[in-house]
């Protein structure tokens, strides 16, 4: 088995042990290359079939494209869909203006608090990676959420030998991390041998194109050529700037990102 | 840097865990790698320069990997990272792993998924608790491929003698576990020597640089024996069922005639499943997660253990193994703790601590010296809830209340003083103990099979413990009084109780029947009992409740599925459960869930009637000739 082989199979396992293990399940897909990954594995886990609903957290201020791409994919495939905002703070005119990450904070993790509470999931399936920031380098791949959704970030279960975080009082929830271990390459070149389909956002366009996709007014495009999936795997072998460097939350603070997913942030 | 790849644009992978003594200098070693391989990401640098101007403190290597902003105010490792480098022979994941003591969890996260790993040594301070600590636990996570790295030689002056005292001391401990280092570095961490150049500071060492050792490390390719498949799971989504899992060791193919243990039903691979007609395969192997389509549809459940019939795993309930504690709470003797291992899942209980070891010294605590400190009684006692003391020898007599104090005035009874090991193992302690399951599972010896010798110890709501199968015990040492819908319960209820008058103890007889199952007669009436033809037994000590209709037994269940239903209960030794409805059940079920030794005889008091179904009458057994003489 080759790396990406073995990847692929552990993510697998992980999905499948989430499955059996946590009672309602959901799965947050941002429409980015990293979820659209993990569907792609949903699909291989549970042969062809995606049994836990598709969650898109919708600030209001996504790239258009990405919405639009979203409802063909979700049609197209007959995924079952959960759209949810944070209408409160949108209608009374949150937005970045009020500070990014008094935004991030109501849009993103209040609307994501929200959406568990209100149908109760016991597991969040999440396509983080650790080499994407320092605070989810040390992430499990089954890490606890308290019911206030806080990560209790320095008193972190042991996680060994594919042995889970399964037992949780109630209330509680696990945001599951299958694809912990792959890092920004590895995800390009499945997304190469798999030939799974991705929004064309990523594709350079006039000498532009999203490395990390979010929310329209904080997500940096990068000057690139690569307008293929194997320019863009040739571009990152050769790259040393980070890949969110371009997300200006993280840029808010130096331990931003941290204090962002102790509350709940994915 | 030019690429060398596969095919496939895939370059291999290797994972490696740095681990040591706190301060040892393990981040350095890690950051330094990262900056003289080129790995950082641009501005990383800059930025922790920055951090150093601006709070005075030297330039640390270390916070390139200490992400937390804890980690870096207080300059340690709390929770384990992961960064990557690459070399021109391929990648490579590092693990760095906190060395101090109260993060040995946090430790283990990170090096159990390692296939090398590197223990660092500070030169100056040479070997010390966690040091040892570290090698005890890779060997326990069966991590064989080690290295060891002196470092801090600038501190001794680059010291050649210092060096080879400093690594003859580690070489001859890790020996001691049966652990040979394949490379042993001198290190200067901080300005870089031996890491990617040879060091013009120590010209006498004539070793490999710490980048050619890491590239002449070969790859452990893992899942090497016979077939291993635990399953996951059972799918019918659709028309097909398929039995989901990953193959943990050997290989599968279409046409294989295939053993599913514990329950030892024998089928026939027919496909493997697959989403994509590309991905149908006839053959898969080690490392890949499969679904197979089999001939015969009888039951299967999650936690068996698919392999070839010629190489079965064992199928027993009772082992031994060495275990490390991670637990807030130390692992006790009789309590009872959920197991998992691979995908199965059984409430276990230590039965007996045989050692515990020393990591300083590897030395063993165990028999005597540990139960005279200990403030516990190392009596054997009838337990409130079930039989105590297992080792006990049936037939010998035993105490006979439940208040088996060791005051003056029962000085008169024969209470048999059972020499015991240690009863609980605390944070961070290594031990040896034996392990009862509530039901066969199927595994293996560590030895043998890695995947499926290994198991982690879940405490609560927490995963506190981990272990490696050393011994399998195929023969069962307890009797069972009861078996059924694959559940085991011990129990006494038919046991005969006697007075001995002339030794003025308590004696036991054991029935011949070995056991009872679903359908089975019991006796209901016997010299010293008598039950009604309808009533339900709580075995306490294994979760299970027997179900007893119209003289027969009608089902065993897990105790957590037991429903009141208005019959009497009786406990595992036969005396009455002082329960009238749902909300007594539920109540002793609480309190039974916080027995302690110091609470039992007063729970005791609260829920249990000795005088309904038992009696003890004189004489009996060997005892009964003696009273007619």
């Amino acid at each position: 088995m080759n790396h990406l082989q073995s990847l692929e199979a552990d993510s697998i396992f992980i999905l499948r042990e989430a499955y059996n293990r946590l009672g309602r399940l959901g799965l947050l897909w941002s429409i980015g290359k990293d979820s659209t990954v993990l569907l792609w594995l949903a699909k291989k886990a549970f042969f062809g079939h995606c049994p836990f609903p598709f969650i898109h957290v919708d600030t209001g201020y996504k790239i258009p494209e990405m919405i639009t791409y979203r409802d063909l994919v979700a049609l197209e495939l007959g995924l079952e869909m959960i759209v949810w905002q944070n209408s409160e703070a949108l209608s009374a005119g949150m937005g970045p203006a009020k500070g990014r990450l008094i935004c991030c904070r109501a849009l993103k993790t209040d609307a994501l608090n929200s959406m568990t509470k209100h149908y109760g999931f016991d597991g969040l399936i999440v396509g983080v990676r650790r080499d994407e920031e320092g605070s989810r380098s040390k992430e499990r791949v089954f890490s606890e959420r308290n019911e206030d959704d806080e990560w209790d970030y320095v008193n972190q279960p042991p996680e060994l030998w594919g042995q889970f975080k399964t037992d949780f009082p109630k209330g509680h929830h696990i945001r599951v991390h299958p694809l912990l271990q792959w890092n920004e390459i590895d995800i390009w070149r499945y997304i190469e041998s798999e030939q799974i389909p991705v929004i064309d956002l990523y594709f350079s366009k006039n000498g532009r194109r999203y490395r990390s996709l979010g929310c329209a007014p904080c997500t940096g495009i990068i000057e690139s050529e690569a307008a293929t999936v194997s320019q863009i795997i040739e571009e990152l072998a050769n790259t040393k700037v980070a890949e969110r460097a371009g997300r200006a939350q993280d840029q808010e603070d130096a331990y931003a990102m941290q204090k962002l997913r102790k509350d709940g942030y994915m | 840097m030019t690429e060398i790849t596969e095919p496939n644009n895939v370059r291999q992978k290797l994972h490696l865990v740095f681990t040591g003594h706190v301060d040892h200098g393990k981040s350095t070693v890690i950051g330094r790698l990262l900056y003289d391989t080129g790995s950082l990401p641009e501005g990383t640098v800059t930025k922790i320069r920055r951090i150093s101007a601006e709070t005075g403190q030297p330039f640390e290597m270390a916070f390139l990997l200490d992400a937390f902003e804890e980690e870096q105010k207080q300059g340690i490792t709390i929770d384990t990272t992961r960064l990557q480098f690459k070399t021109k022979k391929r990648d490579y994941v590092i693990i760095d792993a906190p060395g101090h003591k109260e993060f040995l969890k946090n430790m283990i996260s990170g090096a159990a998924d390692a296939e090398a790993a590197f223990l660092v040594i500070d030169a100056q301070r040479g070997v010390e608790e966690q040091s040892r600590r570290h090698a005890l636990m890779l060997k326990l996570l069966g991590i064989s491929r080690i290295g060891l790295i002196i470092n801090k030689m600038d501190l001794v002056g680059f010291s050649q003698d210092v060096f080879q005292a400093v690594s003859a001391e580690l070489t001859g401990f890790l020996e001691s576990l049966g652990l040979s280092p394949q490379v042993t570095l001198p290190l200067a961490a901080l300005s870089g020597e031996n890491i990617v150049a040879h060091s013009q500071a120590m010209t006498w060492y004539h070793g490999p640089t710490l980048i050619e050792a890491l590239d002449g490390l070969t790859k452990d390719e893992g899942g090497q024996g016979s077939l291993r498949l635990p399953l996951q799971a059972i799918y019918k989504f659709d028309d097909r069922r398929i039995l989901a899992g990953r193959i943990e060791s050997g290989q599968v193919s279409v046409g294989d005639e295939i053993l599913i243990s514990p329950g030892g039903k024998k089928t026939k691979v027919v496909s493997l499943a697959a989403w994509l007609d590309r991905d149908l395969k006839s053959q898969s192997g080690a490392g890949e997660s499969v679904g197979l389509m089999v001939s015969d549809e009888f039951f299967n459940r999650r936690g068996e253990i698919v392999s070839l019939p010629g190489e079965p795993p064992a199928v027993s309930d009772r082992l031994r193994a060495s275990i490390f504690w991670m637990g807030r709470n130390p692992l006790k003797i009789k309590r009872r703790y959920k197991l998992r291992l691979a995908t199965s899942e059984s409430e276990a209980e230590i039965t007996e601590i045989v050692r515990l070891v020393d990591s300083e010294t590897l030395a063993a605590q165990n028999g005597r010296n540990q139960a005279q400190s200990s403030s516990e009684s190392p009596k054997t006692m009838v337990g409130v809830f079930g039989p105590g003391g297992q080792t006990q020898n049936a037939a010998k007599p035993i105490s006979s209340g439940p208040e088996p104090s060791s005051s003056a005035d029962d000085a008169h009874l024969k209470i048999e003083e059972r020499t015991s090991g240690p009863e609980e193992v605390g944070f961070n302690q290594v031990a040896e103990v034996e392990i009862l399951l509530q039901r066969q599972l199927a595994f293996d010896l560590f030895s043998r099979h890695r995947a499926t010798g290994r198991f982690v110890l879940v405490d609560g709501f927490d995963v506190s413990g981990g272990g490696i199968v050393t011994e399998i015990f195929e023969r069962l040492p307890v009797r069972f009084g009861f078996v059924g819908d694959g559940l085991r319960a011990r129990c006494e209820v038919f046991e005969e109780y006697y007075y001995d008058i002339s030794g003025m103890a308590v004696s036991k007889v054991t029935p011949k029947e070995p056991s009872y199952s679903l359908g089975d007669r019991v006796p209901l009436t016997g010299h010293s009992y008598r039950y009604p033809e309808n009533f339900d037994i709580a075995v306490f000590r294994d979760r299970v409740a027997i179900r007893i209709r119209d003289g027969r037994v009608v089902s065993l269940l897990a105790l957590q599925d037991y429903a009141y239903e208005g019959f009497p209960i009786v406990n595992g030794r036969g005396f009455g459960v002082l329960v009238n409805s749902e909300r007594d059940w539920a109540l002793v079920r609480e309190d039974y869930d916080r027995l302690t030794t110091d609470n039992e005889t007063a729970l005791a008091e609260r829920w249990l009637d000795f005088n309904t179904y038992r009696r003890i009458p004189m004489g009996g057994g060997e005892y009964s000739q003696e009273l007619f003489e």
